[in-house]
């Protein structure tokens, strides 16, 4: 199943000037459990999805009262700055609805 | 108001619409939208009697802002045929001060930002701090009606009434956190209308005041995710606030009670910098690409471009004059994140963008790129009239000053008052 599937929020913003921050939040703890377990949000798969340094992925935080699994990369320049593309950080979540949960 | 609350807060701040507000002193918000929601925080809180708290007023809490919401809330109070004490507290720092932090290893970075230099301190036009909870509650003592805060950690004035009135400085911060958003909070979320806290001695209660909206626990523990990189652990003036043994209970339909939550003082008071400083002056050309043998070979074609124009312009230094172009369809959105950017689109959203150390080197270097990719030569190419679709004459537009964000780092201070200095006066009708 892709991730949109099973998640009810999948969403990109700053978190600060020099972060980036995707929240995937679910309504079911099931597919909280599903996703969790697969390991498919893990720093390594998200630093592929995005082609990044996996060292620019700064945390994945599984948070189990909100249902939601946080993931904050370092942003490739700071908001605003020459070449940016997306100053509030919110249109960067696409690669993450389609990736894919084995059942 | 029927609900008889103690304070009303509004927490006009955030560094989300980039370093621009900040350096240039403009605040990003309408004047007109900013006086309508004034006027009716202002009159329901004198007719009540209590405290009306604004935080980093003007958007981004600097000098400029701060007076831009100051002539506002005169103005409403005259209006309103009212006056009020109101305090302003300026979060202003100074770069000479700053700069002797800087050697006395007073300023630390946050996270992924590079460390701070004299260079970036000098070259800000302006750094402000974001104050606690201290500097608030000292001008309420000192008989404040309305506070307008410079630059504030979001939470501190829903937080400075209670934490006066002797609750726990951890649940105030914590309500705070998440009133600051107004009703994000809830379902459906909006941050167009008002959300109620409520304290005890040992947790807090929300309510969004709209009958539409429910805050859930679900609602409630995601909002706590809102534009941080951590939910459990968050860092602000003084301390750390620790969510890990929070407990969210759904106390009917529409209420959440929040409680513990902790706050674990630091050793040393620190506070956040914010500073932005020009980079030049920006000029964009919008233009589209619907022929297929151009998109297909768009890279090689635009750097060829490139060359060209550094060629003409060879006496003018590349470090000052940035050339860009960003190809919307393909990787407009996401740059380099873009996975898809091999993908062959039928047609190209084009910007030129040139930052140049004055507005007319960057209008000059502009409309020479437009005009070379205008009618450059390329193998294979059919449309020999031109590359470019414009949808404006004139095609280019001179876009003004530029600024990026150069300070994001933590101060250490000696005590959460100093660096906050308050003024009352008297505003509204004098007579």
């Amino acid at each position: 199943m892709m991730l949109s599937d099973l998640a009810t929020v999948i969403r990109s913003k700053n978190a600060g000037p020099f972060e980036l921050t995707f929240d995937v939040l679910f309504t079911n703890q099931d597919n909280y459990q599903k996703v969790v377990a697969s390991k498919q949000l893990s720093a390594e798969s998200f630093a592929e999805l995005y082609a990044i340094d996996l060292a620019d992925v700064l945390s994945v935080v599984e948070f189990e009262p909100a249902l939601a699994i946080k993931i904050t990369i370092k942003r490739a320049r700071s908001s605003g700055a020459f070449g940016e593309t997306d100053v509030y950080g919110a249109q960067q979540h696409a690669p993450l609805l389609s990736l894919w949960i084995p059942a | 108001m029927a609900r008889h609350p103690q304070a009303i807060a509004v927490d006009a701040g955030s560094t989300d619409p980039g370093p621009y507000y900040l350096g240039s002193g403009q605040s990003f918000t309408n004047r007109e939208a900013v006086k309508r929601d004034l006027t009716l925080i202002i009159e329901a809180g004198l007719d009540a009697k209590i405290p009306v708290l604004i935080g980093t007023a003007g958007g981004s809490g600097a000098a400029p802002h701060l007076s831009w919401c100051l002539e506002i809330v005169n103005h409403v109070l005259v209006d309103l045929n009212q006056t009020a004490r109101v305090a302003q507290i300026v979060s202003d720092q100074s770069s000479n001060d700053l700069i002797t932090a800087l050697y006395e290893d007073r300023i630390s970075s946050l996270g992924p930002v590079p460390s701070l230099t004299e260079a970036e301190i000098s070259d800000s036009t302006h750094i402000v701090a974001q104050m606690g909870v201290e500097p608030v509650i000292a001008a309420l003592v000192e008989g404040a009606q309305i506070v307008v805060a410079g630059r504030c950690y979001d939470p501190a004035v829903f937080a400075a009434v209670p934490v006066m009135q002797g609750f726990s400085e951890a649940l105030a911060m914590h309500m705070g956190k998440i009133l600051e958003c107004a009703a994000i909070a809830a379902i459906p979320g909006s941050g167009s209308d008002c959300m109620l806290g409520t304290l005890d001695a040992s947790g807090f209660i929300l309510e969004a005041l709209n009958p539409e909206r429910r805050c859930t626990v679900t609602s409630v523990a995601a909002h706590t995710l809102y534009e941080k990189s951590d939910p459990r652990l968050l860092p602000g003036p003084g301390g750390v606030l620790d969510l890990t043994r929070c407990q969210f209970e759904q106390l009917d339909n529409r209420r959440v009670r929040v409680s513990g939550t902790q706050f674990v003082k630091s050793d040393q008071y620190t506070i956040k910098l914010e500073g932005a400083k020009p980079v030049g002056h920006r000029t964009i050309s919008l233009a589209g690409i619907r022929s297929p043998d151009l998109i297909v070979q768009l890279d090689t074609v635009l750097e060829s471009v490139k060359d060209q124009v550094f060629q003409n312009f060879e006496n003018i230094e590349s470090a000052e004059v940035k050339l860009l172009f960003r190809c919307y369809g393909r990787d407009g959105v996401m740059g380099e994140l873009e996975p898809m950017r091999q993908a062959q689109p039928h047609e190209i959203g084009l910007v030129i963008e040139v930052v140049a150390k004055t507005q007319a080197l960057a209008d000059t270097v502009c409309s020479f790129t437009r005009s070379t990719l205008l009618h450059i030569g390329y193998p294979g190419r059919q449309s020999t009239a031109g590359n470019l679709a414009f949808p404006y004459s004139p095609s280019d537009i001179s876009h003004g000053l530029v600024y990026e964000f150069s300070v994001y780092h933590l101060l250490t201070v000696d005590d959460p008052l100093t660096p906050f200095p308050c003024t009352i006066q008297q505003l509204g009708i004098t007579s």
